[in-house]
């Protein structure tokens, strides 16, 4: 709670005291939420870049004799030339003789890949239209409707739908998780466009005849970045999971490829007897999303600051 | 008051229109015949013939569309091909699981949720706040099928409490019914809980700083009654708007949450019809989410009234 004489402060007074603050970004580093859940991140970054190198063999290796181990037990590999090689299975293996711990340490790159791939795709399309809907009069009522009723289906159905149409594969996948995230961005660019376009300064830059490309880009898009970066890593974490349940119902990214929701769903049938199949793959992805929505509140709390008192 | 639920009422028509017509496209746009896609892949030529006479496929796209809802208005939702019914039949049959799933589901997580957030912000800063606050967190971050095979495995594998999977009709016996709600429930409630108890310690938070808390207080009240008819009555309207929102979320939850349990519900349905590509039966089902969705969000947006006096329309 701000008390009334606070606000009036001489603007020399303002000038120094923005002169010295140190720059928002550095603000945000040093947010112990942000610390902890971009350590966190960079370490499952690490690892999915790091795949090839942690002692795992190709994900996709099936092993019909070694079929169904429980974590840690010991199996003779044949390698292509003919020899073989002993090799502890430490998170086990499926029921085709896959070696888990390799399936989930590479899963690890399809999860990221779908979480950055669907923040940025869901934003770039969401500031294109959120600017011409809250720029362009006329279109705004016909575009905002469309976002109504976008927002009315719930979010896994429409992502459901969206893969039952274009079949299943990994930019399918990703394509029907960004069309539910697209309205939640349109709307928030769409509210800060409406309040500073009425700001002193755009006005000031109208009447010296600024064309509108520039207007938008260079006045009113800046003010967009800070909550589109929270936005952006909620959407990121929603979408892990979004892509996680799709594989996971068998609906989601070809089974071939090792994502952490295939491995589940390979898991599924024999979850009595073998639940790791499940367990591990279930605790990096719990992990890497709470690492993103911890990492996301730190920022919300010092980049968007209006956002965190409404939450 | 009847003048404001008509004007609300007449609100959700546009938001509606569209559900339709983005549904209707969903399946014009599908590559392909929609005919044969609808008729599904061990159609003769002779069925797809005739469903492309009934739905008027030689017309225009608007002619398909008025022919389209025309139908679905009238309560013909069309034939599920893959399932040899119709898909109004369809949705009779599974109907039951989801519906029961769904409440047993509200009424544990704002039973539980509410007071959890009402008792964080009243003991700001406490052990307890931040053990709520914490689980709030992971209840966003781990996914539904994961809480409910690890419930699956500690409760019904492990300790042989409850039963694994499965469901028995609430008609046929109530208490096995009961029995196997229990997991469904709990693995359902965890992000529902979360999204609850965060907003509801936010608005009491907002709302004890207030004056008339003060005064409450300063008449001597219990702790007990300022904090649920003072502030708790007060902070209702967000925490309302919280729950109708996260209806979504229960939907979407139910879809994992059946294919976990094994539950014949709605959700299982939409994943057979996806995998079958059982078009009817998908768009009328998204369709059906959609409006109880946008229906349940009106009642809410109505009740406001009811809580917040000062909510005049």
């Amino acid at each position: 709670m701000t008390v009334a004489t606070e606000d009036i402060v001489d603007s020399a007074s303002i000038a120094a005291a923005t002169a010295k603050r140190p720059s928002l970004w550095l603000i945000a580093l040093r947010n112990p939420n942000v610390i902890i859940g971009g350590t966190i991140l960079l370490v499952m970054v690490a690892i999915a870049a790091l795949a090839p190198l942690l002692g795992t063999v190709d994900p996709t290796r099936i092993d019909p004799a070694a079929r169904n181990k429980k974590p840690g037990t010991e199996i003779t590999m044949r390698l292509d030339d003919g020899q073989t090689v002993k090799r502890v299975a430490i998170m086990g293996t499926d029921s085709l003789g896959r070696d888990v711990y390799s399936r989930v340490i590479y899963g690890a790159r399809v999860s990221l890949a779908v979480g950055v791939a669907v923040a940025l795709i869901a934003i770039a399309i969401g500031v294109v239209i959120g600017l011409v809907s809250g720029y362009i009069r006329w279109l705004d009522g016909i575009i905002m409707r469309v976002m109504d009723g976008l927002m009315a289906i719930p979010g896994i159905l429409l992502a459901i739908a969206m893969v039952s149409i274009w079949r299943a594969g990994l930019v399918t996948v990703i394509f029907a998780i960004v069309v539910p995230d697209v309205p939640r961005v349109v709307r928030l660019v769409r509210s800060i466009v409406l309040t500073v376009r009425e700001e002193p300064y755009v006005e000031g830059a109208i009447s010296v005849g600024t064309p509108t490309w520039v207007l938008m880009f260079r006045h009113i898009l800046p003010n967009t970045i800070a909550p589109l970066i929270v936005q952006g890593t909620f959407i990121a974490a929603a979408a892990i999971l979004v892509e996680a349940a799709l594989s996971f119902l068998g609906i989601g990214i070809p089974p071939e490829i090792p994502s952490w929701g295939n491995i589940m769903a390979e898991g599924r049938t024999l979850f009595r007897v073998f639940p790791h199949n499940i367990f591990y793959p279930g605790i990096f992805l719990a992990f890497t999303v709470l690492a993103i929505n911890i990492m996301g509140d730190g920022l919300r709390d010092t980049l968007d600051p209006k956002m965190s008192k409404k939450v | 008051m009847l003048d404001f639920i008509a004007r609300r009422l007449v609100s959700i028509v546009p938001v509606l229109a569209v559900v339709a017509i983005l549904v209707f496209l969903m399946l014009r746009l599908t590559p392909g015949d929609p005919a044969a896609v609808i008729a599904g892949d061990n159609a003769t030529s002779d069925q797809i013939a005739d469903i492309r006479a009934k739905l008027g496929l030689n017309e225009p796209l608007w002619t398909q569309f008025a022919i389209w809802i025309g139908n679905i208005l009238q309560g013909n939702f069309g034939e599920s091909f893959f399932f040899k019914k119709t898909v109004a039949e369809l949705i009779a049959q599974r109907i039951e699981p989801t519906v029961a799933l769904a409440t047993c589901t509200l009424i544990f997580a704002v039973s539980v949720s509410v007071p959890m957030g009402v008792l964080a912000a009243y003991r700001q800063g406490s052990v307890f706040d931040r053990i709520v606050m914490g689980f709030a967190v992971m209840g966003f971050s781990v996914p539904g099928f994961v809480i409910g095979y690890c419930l699956i495995y500690l409760f019904a594998i492990e300790l042989g409490w409850l039963p694994v999977q499965g469901y028995v009709r609430i008609g046929v016996n109530f208490w096995q019914f009961l029995e196997r709600m229990v997991l469904p429930s709990l693995t359902l409630s965890v992000g529902f809980v979360a999204l609850i108890a965060r907003i509801t310690r936010a608005s009491v938070l907002e709302v004890l700083n207030e004056d008339y808390i003060r005064t409450a207080r300063a008449k001597g009240l219990s702790n007990r009654v300022v904090l649920m008819r003072h502030a708790l009555r007060n902070a209702a309207v967000p925490i309302l708007t919280v729950i109708g929102l996260g209806i979504a979320i229960l939907m979407g939850g139910a879809v994992v949450t059946e294919s976990v349990f094994g539950l014949p519900g709605l959700g299982r349905l939409t994943v057979e019809a996806v995998l079958s590509r059982d078009f009817p039966t998908i768009q009328t089902v998204i369709l059906m989410f959609s409006v109880v969705y946008v229906v349940i969000n009106l009642l809410i947006d109505i009740s406001y009234t009811v809580f917040d006096p000062r909510i005049r329309y």
